[in-house]
């Protein structure tokens, strides 16, 4: 099983036959496996990584310190929730240490995420402070370095 | 004077491998796929880079002892008795040498000469041959089958030794078939050896990239251990190809002659390449699990895709090389590679480099991204299509 996590995990877009043929299982197998991990929600999702730098979209990504105070007797999932719900936040991640949750927001220009912080975020009952930082570059995300040269400048013939 | 002349004759009259001509070929073209390469297309893993390059950066440029760090060889011998459970000394039985090449010619310089025979099972590196020609021994070819799954037999073993014998290489895994030896094949040929005045030089150099059982060492066997010279190295299994390094394991005695002659010949190996391999003997086990499960994909994709193609492919449980055969196009393994570079653009290797038997076959290796093996796969298959 976690094989066929590694390789979707890699590449989404392997189909149900490669991934037979390259563990040695039945197709079936594979597809029965895939559909647990699915509704176990083992497997959440499946994205493609995208270099928003080298398109034509505007986008900016921010991660944003939260501090929150938790709400009695439930924690805090109630706020994370609230926060996570809204679609600009792309990630939100409880954390140990100085501040709370991290928030990824993701938005067309600074001003529009600055102004979601201010206006939807920080006035949130149980938040009791934020701090906003902007991603200025994108080196490596998910596993993937963005800018590497990827030349294959092996000698071609070796015995 | 003439230069040529010049030249020792038994290194003058070895024959050119007769591979010469696919460069010049593949210099004129564009987007040619190389499944002739040999070596992991993997880079060697960041932490043991970065331990080599701390290593030059604290001024650590000087000699080594000369059979390599003692922390080193120590580390090898903690490797091979946990991985293999052959237990070596490391202040006498470990020599660090310029990859695991050099551990095979200095073996065959400290052992044999003129007269002396070298028994060397085909196909296979051809370093066993040229080296072992190199000392003016005689090598002995005993030829591999394919209905054997290119194993060796202990019947052809008794039947190449003879009064003259001095060495026997058994190269498993295998390049370039890619065939490894079971246990209990293993215990015939042991048997075999096992009151025969030789010494046996294992190269196990693609140990780590065996799929789907463990590795076994010849030198595990306890009855010939004491005349088997391991020898194995970290280009395949750290993807460390470049940086030059690798190591023998055996008999002091057999040990300090091989010591003899890297320490007048070499001095010691690159001491940035010796670091870098401390790392890889500490840290990287996760890696090197990660890679092979990544070749063993790549390698069922591979012989599915030769089958597909109408090919006949024995599968190969050990190094990333696919040996299938080519007789069922009527084209010799030369003219075959040569037509599905010039009409495909994908590059394989005749199997008659490897030797006369390897006749009728050709190599391929999964040391290459999943999507230029698909593609060339789908170009091989075209390519027999065209031509049966």
């Amino acid at each position: 099983m976690e094989e066929i996590l590694e390789i979707l995990e890699k590449n989404a877009r392997a189909s149900v036959e490669e991934i037979a043929l390259m563990l040695d299982m039945s197709v079936e197998e594979v597809q029965e496996t895939i559909k647990r991990l699915e509704d176990d929600n083992v497997i959440v999702g499946y994205n493609t990584l995208i270099n928003w730098d080298k398109s034509n979209k505007d986008s900016v990504v921010a991660l944003i310190e939260v501090k929150v105070s938790p709400q009695r007797g439930q924690g805090f999932d109630k706020v994370a929730e609230r926060i996570y719900r809204y679609p600009q936040v792309k990630a939100c991640y409880l954390m140990s240490g100085g501040f709370d949750l991290t928030v990824i927001i993701e938005g067309k220009t600074m001003k529009e995420v600055a102004l979601f912080v201010a206006e939807k975020l920080a006035p949130l009952e149980s938040v009791l402070s934020t701090s906003t930082h902007f991603v200025l570059k994108k080196y490596k995300d998910e596993g993937v370095i963005f800018e590497e040269d990827t030349k294959d400048d092996r000698e071609a013939l070796i015995l | 004077m003439n230069m040529a002349d010049m030249i020792k004759p038994n290194v003058r009259n070895m024959p050119p491998s007769g591979i010469r001509k696919y460069f010049d070929l593949l210099n004129e073209m564009k987007d040619a796929i190389s499944l002739g390469v040999g070596e992991p297309d993997f880079v060697t893993p960041w932490s043991i880079r970065e331990a080599g390059i701390y290593s030059i950066e604290r001024g650590h440029t000087h000699y080594s002892s000369n059979p390599g760090f003692i922390e080193l060889r120590r580390q090898i011998a903690n490797y091979v008795a946990r991985k293999y459970q052959v237990k070596y000394d490391p202040a006498t039985e470990i020599v660090v040498t310029v990859g695991a090449s050099e551990g095979l010619d200095i073996a065959l310089r400290a052992l044999v000469g003129p007269g002396d025979e070298v028994i060397i099972p085909e196909p296979s590196f051809v370093a066993y041959k040229g080296c072992t020609t190199f000392t003016g021994a005689t090598p002995v070819v005993i030829e591999l089958k394919a209905e054997d799954d290119f194993k060796l037999r202990p019947e052809q073993l008794e039947k190449a030794l003879s009064p003259r014998t001095k060495v026997v290489i058994l190269p498993f895994p295998n390049n370039p078939t890619g065939a490894i030896m079971t246990v209990e094949d293993q215990q015939g040929i042991v048997d075999v050896l096992k009151d025969k005045d030789v010494i046996i030089i294992s190269d196990e150099i693609y140990a780590e990239l065996t799929y789907g059982r463990k590795h076994v060492s010849f030198a595990s066997f306890p009855e010939i251990k004491e005349k088997t010279i391991l020898i194995n190295g970290f280009s395949k299994a750290f993807a460390m190809t470049g940086w030059r390094i690798g190591y023998a394991c055996g008999h002091p005695e057999l040990i300090g002659a091989m010591n003899k002659i890297h320490q007048y010949a070499i001095m010691c190996s690159p001491t940035t390449a010796q670091y870098a391999a401390s790392e890889a003997l500490s840290n990287c086990d996760d890696e090197v699990e990660a890679m092979t499960r990544e070749y063993n994909r790549r390698r069922r994709v591979m012989v599915d895709g030769f089958r597909k193609a109408g090919l006949d492919c024995f599968e190969p449980m050990g190094a990333f090389y696919v040996f299938p055969s080519i007789k069922v196009t009527g084209l010799t393994s030369d003219e075959f590679c040569e037509r599905l570079l010039t009409e495909e653009k994908v590059l394989t290797v005749p199997g008659s480099a490897f030797g006369d038997c390897g006749e009728g076959f050709i190599r391929a290796t999964y040391a290459n991204s999943y999507e230029n093996i698909m593609e060339a796969m789908k170009r091989i298959r075209r390519f027999v299509q065209n031509h049966m």
